[in-house]
């Protein structure tokens, strides 16, 4: 495995041009996390309590976001080994927004009041 | 152009997915929210799909649909497997963090070595120890609660158990430190690798001394790891959507955690490194108490009588698939005026929240479902109190006994109800080898047999009656 990243990394490194240098504002980054932190407890605080296993798989399927970061990784110009890593983390990720929705909808669907309940319940 | 329009997408999907969750206070909107969030994701998908980087379209479609392969059956399975599938997705969430980091990492390196600046690094760094612990700490978590035969159930511990760790953790932090300052080095790629292994192996120790009282509070630490796990590839990515949608994951999976240690009385530490279930095997063999058994027919008479009725379900409802004949009993005590509400304790079952999704899915409906700050102040003015499953949750000795394991633990105040049903499996004291008090006051008779048995007896002995009449 790790020769393999070797030998690709040797011959991409001689086709590779040029880069600019990055010029990324991570200060910037962190500021948004601390802020995002600080929206998320306050929303996550006031979330029902008879919603906290709905809550964690909503919340589940919404981290899958990773799935920016492997569509990005899994379908680049990049060499074969790299894509394949970015292949299964989008396959992870999708599986996890898909099935992490549905459940979420399909667990909120039975929550029901005494008036909408269906007359006896099913058995 | 192409950015603006971008970042703009990046911001709905990011204001979505707060009003997913904004959404989910109250039941009755709690729906809408995942409406939201299909958006907010549907968006950031297309919107990522559709940047000029991204070439071969092949690479993307067969992950998707095999990602819709897996995932809707994992969406169907059952409600008392819900936590076990949670776990599941928590290790794909890990898993998929661990290899765009790995792959970033390699990339940069072959590609572009001025882009690994040390916070870069330090991002990947904690994006992978994050990404693979979680991975395989959440597989052992979903093994344990699936009962898979080569996982063991019970906590394993053995000296210094801790000690090493935290020795292995220092490890790869350490080894982790020496690629942020030397990431282009000649062995850099040999040790990342290392690095990767052992915070797979971390992620399996850190589980394995972990019983199954403890699963809520676990899960929702790994929640929480997956969602920082998120957060760290958004800073490796520069990608804001990443670290704000991470955020919002880490912070709920935060949350719970802290919500879960409260309902337990014990610290972060105390969970991950206490190894509970194992302490209290000494005490046991002293004084033999006796239960005073009840027939179904005699409990069935007295509930029929009573105006309060208080159920309090725990994991044992959930083994013994009993929720729906517990509805059925609700629907027979209901037909007869008795009020009867649900004592739902935050840690009963396997997840948070699993008591309530599980009487939900059984249609009763979620007002009569209710929190253990709520009802204790009503407990004396309950006259049976039926205690499904639950054992812990209603155990005194977490009020009065400074050496039990539990101590100090809040309670659901069964024992203040004016008389107790219990209904235990078998007679052999404690689930989990503690004893309860409960079981031996003189207001408490036992119900013995499997709880779905027992309650259909139950419901069988009250429709009989009416039937009569």
């Amino acid at each position: 495995m790790t020769s393999l990243f070797l030998v690709q990394a040797t011959a991409d490194s001689a086709a590779a041009g040029t880069h600019t240098l990055p010029t990324v504002d991570f200060w910037g980054l962190l500021f948004v996390f601390v802020l995002a932190s600080f929206i998320g407890m306050g929303v996550i605080r006031r979330v029902s309590r008879l919603l906290h296993t709905p809550l964690m798989s909503i919340t589940n399927a919404i981290s899958a976001i990773a799935v920016v970061g492997s569509i990005l990784v899994a379908g680049g110009e990049y060499p074969l080994v790299i894509k394949v890593l970015g292949a299964i983390a989008l396959f992870a990720s999708m599986t996890n927004i898909v099935s992490g929705f549905m459940i979420t909808d399909r667990m909120l669907k039975m929550f029901k009041t005494d008036e909408k309940r269906p007359a006896g319940g099913k058995s | 152009m192409m950015h603006a329009l971008t970042q703009l997408a990046y911001i709905l999907a990011t204001a979505l997915f707060i009003f997913a969750l904004h959404w989910m206070n109250t039941p009755a909107t709690a729906r809408k929210g995942v409406y939201a969030g299909v958006a907010g994701m549907t968006i950031a998908v297309l919107v990522t799909w559709v940047q000029p980087s991204v070439v071969t379209h092949l690479w993307i479609i067969l992950p998707i649909i095999a990602g819709f392969v897996v995932g809707i059956p994992l969406a169907r399975v059952p409600l008392t497997a819900v936590p076990q599938r949670t776990a599941l997705s928590h290790a794909f969430g890990g898993l998929a963090a661990g290899l765009v980091g790995t792959a970033k990492y390699y990339l940069w390196f072959s590609e572009g070595p001025e882009n690994l600046t040390a916070f870069r690094m330090i991002a990947i760094i904690v994006e992978i120890l994050l990404g693979f612990l979680t991975f395989t700490g959440s597989l052992m978590a979903a093994g344990k609660l699936q009962e898979v035969k080569w996982i063991p159930q019970r906590p394993v511990t053995y000296p210094g158990q801790n000690l090493m760790n935290l020795l292995l953790l220092c490890v790869a932090v350490g080894l982790g430190a020496a690629l942020v300052l030397h990431p282009t080095a000649t062995w850099a790629p040999q040790l990342f690798p290392a690095i990767i292994v052992m915070a797979l192996v971390f992620g399996v120790l850190l589980i394995i001394p972990i019983g199954g009282a403890d699963m809520p509070t676990v899960i929702a630490i790994l929640n929480a790891y997956a969602g920082l796990a998120a957060v760290a590839m958004g800073f490796v990515l520069d990608n804001k959507l990443l670290i704000t949608a991470g955020a919002l994951d880490g912070s709920s999976g935060l949350i719970l955690a802290i919500i879960m240690c409260k309902a337990m009385n014990r610290s972060f530490s105390n969970v991950l490194f206490g190894a509970f279930g194992q302490v209290q095997l000494t005490k046991g063999a002293g004084e033999q108490k006796s239960y005073k058994g009840e027939t179904p027919e005699g409990a069935a008479q007295i509930l029929e009588q009573a105006s309060l009725v208080v159920i309090v379900p725990g994991y044992g409802m959930a083994v013994a698939q009993a929720q729906h004949k517990v509805r059925e009993l609700y629907d027979q005590l209901k037909k007869r005026g008795v009020t009867v509400k649900f004592a739902i304790h935050p840690v009963a079952g396997r997840m948070p929240g699993h008591m309530n999704v599980l009487l939900a899915e059984a249609d009763i409906p979620y007002t009569d479902l209710v929190e253990m700050d709520e009802i204790n102040p009503d407990m004396p003015q309950c006259d049976v109190c039926l205690v499904v499953g639950a054992n812990d949750v209603v155990n005194p000795a977490a009020r009065s006994d400074t050496s039990s394991p539990i101590y100090g633990m809040p309670i659901i105040d069964a024992d203040k109800a004016r008389s107790v049903f219990a209904i235990k499996r078998s007679k052999n004291p404690g689930f989990a080898g503690i004893d309860n008090e409960l079981y031996f006051a003189d207001k408490t008779w036992m119900l013995f047999g499997d709880a779905k048995a027992v309650i259909g007896e139950l419901v069988k002995q009250l429709a009989g009656e009416s039937g009569m009449h």
